[in-house]
């Protein structure tokens, strides 16, 4: 479920601040030069998380990038209000981001090799997942699927949107039952888990990859930090939930600094493509 | 359903708002609901397998890690049909709560599903679920041992089956836990069952920071978690009703009314062939909320759809 995130949380470098002080080993850089540094802490290797634009700059090749699906959008199918209607809230984060919803699909190339990209927008209502979210990624795996392209999807998310009810969560099985297809057809999916990845994102698409790749010191997991805690009153561990906690634990099968994950991608999608029949091939 | 299906897209993106249940003064509220579908002594999944089934066989164990309490699974029969049973139990006494974990499974639970969801497949045997949780565990070794994994690896797994699925929520649907068990052709709602996102205490203390009982309340209206809000919205296909004053007044009556429903859409599922059971599961999934979905000009998106 979506928690609210504060700035301490996020570990978000402030827009209009020239320094940042790093989360990891609180250092204080340059802001200008963390973003050469692929927004990677110089110092300790943390990784602040970065922006659907940024992503997309660092990780498919230029000019490549083509939008799908942008204009898919949510009406209020709840009649949902809180301490003000989703219509409102919907509108602010609209405006925030310039877009419609917490995902973005389209098509790019990652090291000349073509893939339909699905990436999520944290800053975009903490990432959660409605209907759109749901839509967009089941409509990206099925036009992979026709046009015989391999997927990754870079998730960030604090899971379901509550304003939409348990349609947010039948989204979880419509992605589910895109990929059930795509792997039928051998196409390859690549689940980059990026922080954090939690709740019915963690549950579904994120964890379905043919391989499930992750950021350093991502955050991921089923049920959020708090709950657990106040449910179980048990001592969480160090590290608890974080991407190399749960590679200790068999759920991951690598973790990928940044500055990797481009070309790891690149030779990834080779290698699982490399031997497929001919006619399947592109 | 083709119906409703129709009179969403007229509606287009129009809210459900105050619809069904709330208008009725009979009717309970939502979270009456929430507190019925709770209800200690509602029938549970073992209930209803010993009220509708013969012979249950109990399946135990993931074979992997251990045998979760909170999900039951087996082989039974209904009628003269040999069929898959999978669901969560919550448990009536203390002690049986306790080894059940109040109905919430850990991650081998929801592989023993799995794994029985294979074998109905592999042998053609119509699947039946019962859903009755109010979450999937959220503890130190569910994360540990993979609980979004292993609900994850389920939803595709349901979506994959030859064979006809049908759903019953027979008390709270919590989350993707419940999920887990509901990725069906068809899901059947008992009046009094709520099927939600989260709970409405989880989702009052993120809203209003403080799970009091008004906030609480407040949150069950919202997030539209009752019986006819479920069939308006196109998440479940069909009400099932309780006996007057909710299904642990009359058990009996409650399961032979369920009984009754699921042996209806058995009978029309069973009809048809694996691969068009697969695809009307898809094709069901596929819509969910599709109705409300607009179309909104982006001024830095470029659109080649």
């Amino acid at each position: 479920m979506a928690e609210r995130a504060t700035k301490e949380q996020t570990g978000q470098a402030p827009a209009e601040d020239i320094w940042v002080k790093c989360p990891g080993c609180r250092e204080i850089a340059f802001r200008k030069e963390v973003e050469r540094n692929l927004n990677v802490c110089g110092k300790c290797g943390h990784h602040f998380r970065v922006t659907v634009a940024q992503r997309l700059a660092i990780t498919v090749d230029r000019g490549s990038w083509r939008e799908m699906f942008a204009e898919l959008a949510i009406g209020d199918p709840l009649g949902f209000v809180d301490s003000r209607p989703y219509p409102i809230r919907l509108e602010q984060a609209r405006k925030q981001s310039g877009r419609n919803d917490a995902a973005v699909t389209g098509l790019a190339a990652i090291g000349e090799r073509p893939v339909a990209l699905g990436l999520m927008d944290f800053e975009f209502m903490g990432g959660s997942m409605g209907v759109v979210v749901g839509e967009k990624l089941a409509r990206l795996f099925e036009h992979a699927l026709k046009r015989r392209l391999p997927v990754v999807v870079f998730s960030a998310s604090g899971g379901a949107r509550m304003q939409e009810g348990a349609l947010s969560l039948m989204q979880m099985a419509k992605v589910s039952s895109a990929i059930a297809r795509l792997r039928d057809a051998r196409l390859p999916y690549i689940s980059v888990l990026c922080d954090p990845t939690t709740g019915g994102v963690a549950a579904s698409f994120a964890m379905l990859g043919d391989l499930n790749i992750a950021e350093p010191g991502a955050l991921i997991g089923f049920a959020g930090r708090r709950v657990i805690e106040q449910t179980t009153n048990q001592q969480l561990p160090e590290g608890f939930q974080r991407a190399e906690f749960l590679l200790a634990h068999g759920m991951l099968d690598a973790i990928v600094p940044r500055p990797q994950m481009r070309d790891t991608l690149a030779r990834l999608l080779a290698d699982l493509i490399a031997r497929r029949p001919r006619a399947l091939r592109r | 359903m083709a119906a409703k299906a129709r009179n969403h897209k007229e509606r287009h993106a129009d809210p459900v708002s105050h619809r069904g249940a709330a208008q009725s003064p009979a009717a309970p509220s939502a979270i009456e609901r929430v507190r019925l579908a709770r209800n200690p002594a509602r029938p549970q999944t073992l209930d209803y397998v010993n009220y509708l089934f013969k012979d249950f066989f109990e399946i135990h164990g993931d074979r992997r890690y251990g045998d979760d309490g909170a999900i039951v699974a087996g082989l039974a029969h209904l009628g003269r049909t040999p069929v898959a049973i999978v669901g969560q139990q919550r448990g009536r006494s203390t002690a049986e709560r306790i080894r059940r974990n109040f109905g919430k499974p850990h991650p081998e639970g929801y592989r023993k599903a799995a794994r029985v969801y294979e074998l109905a497949d592999r042998f053609g045997l119509p699947l039946i679920t019962f859903i009755d949780t109010q979450g999937a565990e959220p503890g130190v070794g569910a994360e540990e041992r993979g609980q979004a994994e292993a609900i994850a690896h389920n939803l595709e797994a349901m979506v994959r089956l030859g064979v006809p699925v049908v759903a019953c929520v027979i008390g709270e649907g919590g989350s993707g836990g419940a999920l887990a068990l509901g990725v069906a052709n068809t899901v059947l709602i008992q009046e009094n069952a709520c099927y939600s996102v989260i709970t409405p205490e989880g989702c009052a203390a993120i809203l209003w920071r403080e799970a009091t009982e008004e906030n609480v309340t407040r949150a069950a209206e919202v997030l539209k978690l009752s019986a006819p809000d479920l069939l308006a919205l196109g998440v479940v296909d069909e009400i099932v009703t309780e006996p007057e004053g909710g299904a642990h007044t009359a058990p009996e009556q409650a399961a032979h009314t369920l009984g009754n429903a699921i042996r209806r859409h058995l009978e029309r599922l069973m009809k048809l062939a694996p691969a068009e059971l697969r695809r009307a599961r898809e094709r069901k999934f596929a819509a969910m909320g599709s109705a409300f979905l607009v179309s909104r000009r982006v001024e830095n998106g470029e659109s080649i759809s």
